[in-house]
């Protein structure tokens, strides 16, 4: 900036460094300690205590994890059941969220305001009465019951996430396509999804992980072992005397994969600024 | 290319009437300017003709075809829109080509559309662009270049040029009327500048509060408006209205002073309101006494405004009058250049 001193620049880049670089430690320290224990050989977790990095390093709890527990089976059905959820919750949310972004309707502001109000209940207080629901449809201790539960729970947020990226694309740009000769559901599917793939994009990360990291419900609704989500599997880890830090880190390292490859993926979709260009300015 | 007619065409928003009894017929191939005041109602018309508004009542015809309750894309129209609406995710030659792929048309026919198009509007350089690559002058074209490969049967325009900047929207202004002149297209153009209805129009529809309030070629409309809302609307500066009675065949002013009126049967004592285009009043020996207030020189005129007969009053005069500021002047006009208007109803009376 104008007007400033080299060593007032200096201080001020170093000190905005010395803030990105604290903040990246204390949001990564948890995940890097997570790593640290799933490596350091049971005799040494405690003996070396807060060390940065064990002496000799062990691969055992990955592999005791993956050959001697049921994770591979919670792993793969916290996939089936984040991935249902998130593709349902985002096709619905899509659709609801141009209803509320585009069209006037009767009701439609008391819509707004029940989809609203569910976010207001503590889940504690709603479980009761759902699990007397999902026992009575027979959808307890079975991944379906977790689906719609998760779906229920996440639409309104995603219809709300969704409409306020529906109303960021202009309404000119559909009105053009229904003069070139577009239906409305033309309209929506070759120019206004397009667009909104950044939104769609955050409301599949949001809902899927929501849906990856859920415990509450998963813990209430599931029994058997066939069913178990990893979150729940976790749990097993943890005995009536000890916790088996190794691998409850070691289990917890290969549940974030998923997570930072589907982040990873969706990073391009995630960039706003894909309008840009469309109208004036 | 088409006629399109309009017939008692209502619309209204929840309880607000937008659009009240709107008849209109436009001849094919004319340019016809939908001009007036932000929520006159102009665009909502634009729209409905469109079919992006449902109309409450009466009847839309382009060509000899209803299309009232058509879908927008069975209308076989094109329209160019203020914020142009460009297809962000597609390059400059899928959005000129996306009406024809919609209509799979075959590809040859769709290529050489989009290069007839683009080269009409110096576009060639950038087909392979996206929206955001261009400046605001390319969005504009590519939109009309989007309107015009559909060949439709009529062009609409809402607003097309308020988003450009002053030079950029006289020259755009040029094209688009040299643009009609050779696609001889009907066409109907929303504007709130009525400089821009002036200078394209075929014939001008002015509109206030949702209804029609005269229909005619720019200059009628200039020279005889028909009621005190377009006399006021169209021309700037705007005219000069004072409050006046008639007497003796006279119109006398508040202050008292007489300024001649064209000879009619005129009604001895009736209240009315008289109306002088600024170029048309002129500095005299005698006649209403006026005070200077600001002197503007344009170049080519001079705009002096003064005060009189209790009105701010604008004077257009074309050398150069060397006033200053609380000078005394006498002001006249010709009997032929004085409109006259009733008060209470607004008409034209002469």
């Amino acid at each position: 900036m104008p007007g400033q001193s080299l060593l007032q620049r200096i201080l001020g880049q170093t000190g905005l460094y010395a803030a990105i670089a604290c903040y990246v430690i204390f949001a990564l320290l948890p995940i890097y300690w997570t790593i640290k224990i799933s490596v350091t050989p049971q005799d040494l977790l405690y003996s070396e205590g807060i060390k940065l990095w064990p002496s000799r390093m062990t691969l055992a709890n990955y592999t005791s994890v993956l050959k001697a527990t049921d994770f591979p089976r919670y792993f793969l059905n916290s996939i089936l059941v984040s991935v249902t959820t998130a593709v349902i919750v985002t096709v619905v949310a899509s659709f609801a969220g141009y209803a509320l972004s585009r069209f006037r309707f009767r009701g439609k502001a008391v819509v707004s305001l029940v989809l609203l109000l569910t976010q207001t209940f503590p889940l504690v207080m709603v479980i009761p009465p759902i699990y007397r629901i999902m026992g009575q449809l027979g959808l307890t201790d079975n991944l379906y019951g977790l689906i719609i539960i998760y779906t229920a729970f996440n639409i309104a947020f995603a219809t709300f996430l969704m409409q306020s990226f529906l109303d960021g694309v202009p309404k000119d740009l559909e009105e053009a396509a229904m003069i070139d000769g577009c239906t409305r559901f033309e309209a929506l599917r070759r120019v206004i999804m397009p667009l909104t793939l950044p939104g769609m994009g955050a409301t599949v990360a949001f809902v899927f992980t929501a849906a990856w990291s859920e415990l509450l419900f998963a813990l209430m609704l599931i029994n058997s072992e066939s069913q178990k989500t990893f979150s729940v599997g976790l749990l097993t880890f943890v005995g009536k005397f000890a916790v088996d830090w190794g691998q409850m880190m070691a289990a917890s390292v290969m549940a974030l994969i998923p997570v930072c490859l589907f982040f990873m993926f969706l990073q391009r979709y995630l960039v706003t600024g894909l309008t840009a260009g469309a109208v004036k300015g | 290319m088409a006629s399109v007619s309009l017939r008692n065409v209502h619309k209204k928003f929840g309880p607000i009437t937008v659009l009240e009894s709107i008849d209109l017929d436009i001849a094919d191939g004319e340019f016809v300017v939908l001009v007036g005041p932000s929520g006159c109602g102009k665009s909502t018309l634009l729209r409905s003709i469109a079919g992006l508004e449902a109309i409450n009542g009466g009847e839309i015809q382009i060509g000899d075809r209803p299309v009232t309750h058509m879908a927008p894309k069975d209308r076989d129209i094109a329209m160019v829109f203020q914020s142009y609406a460009l297809y962000p995710h597609m390059d400059v030659r899928r959005n000129m080509a996306f009406s024809l792929n919609l209509r799979k048309s075959p590809a040859a026919l769709i290529g050489e559309r989009v290069a007839q198009a683009s080269a009409k509007l110096g576009l060639n350089a950038l087909l392979d662009r996206l929206p955001k690559q261009l400046s605001g002058g390319q969005r504009q074209r590519v939109a009309m270049g989007r309107a015009i490969v559909r060949n439709p049967k009529v062009f609409l325009f809402d607003e097309p040029l308020s988003n450009l900047d002053a030079k950029l929207r006289s020259t755009m202004r040029t094209e688009i009327k040299a643009l009609h002149q050779s696609l001889k297209t009907t066409a109907i153009y929303v504007t709130h500048d009525q400089v821009e209805a002036m200078t394209m129009a075929n014939r001008i529809v002015v509109m206030s509060d949702g209804v029609i309030q005269q229909v005619g070629p720019p200059l009628e409309l200039y020279d005889r408006p028909a009621n005190m809302f377009v006399a006021g609307f169209i021309g700037s500066p705007t005219m000069n209205f004072f409050d006046a009675v008639i007497v003796k065949g006279a119109a006398r002013l508040v202050d008292g002073s007489l300024l001649p009126l064209a000879p009619a049967a005129w009604k001895e004592g009736r209240e009315v309101v008289i109306g002088i285009r600024p170029e048309h009043l002129h500095f005299a020996d005698q006649g209403l006494p006026a005070t200077v207030t600001v002197v503007e020189p344009l170049g080519m005129s001079t705009q002096v405004t003064l005060d009189a007969a209790d009105e701010r009053v604008t004077l257009l005069a074309l050398e150069r009058p060397q006033l200053s500021p609380g000078d005394r002047k006498y002001l006249t006009a010709k009997a032929a250049d004085i409109h006259v208007f009733d008060r209470v109803s607004g008409l034209r009376l002469n």
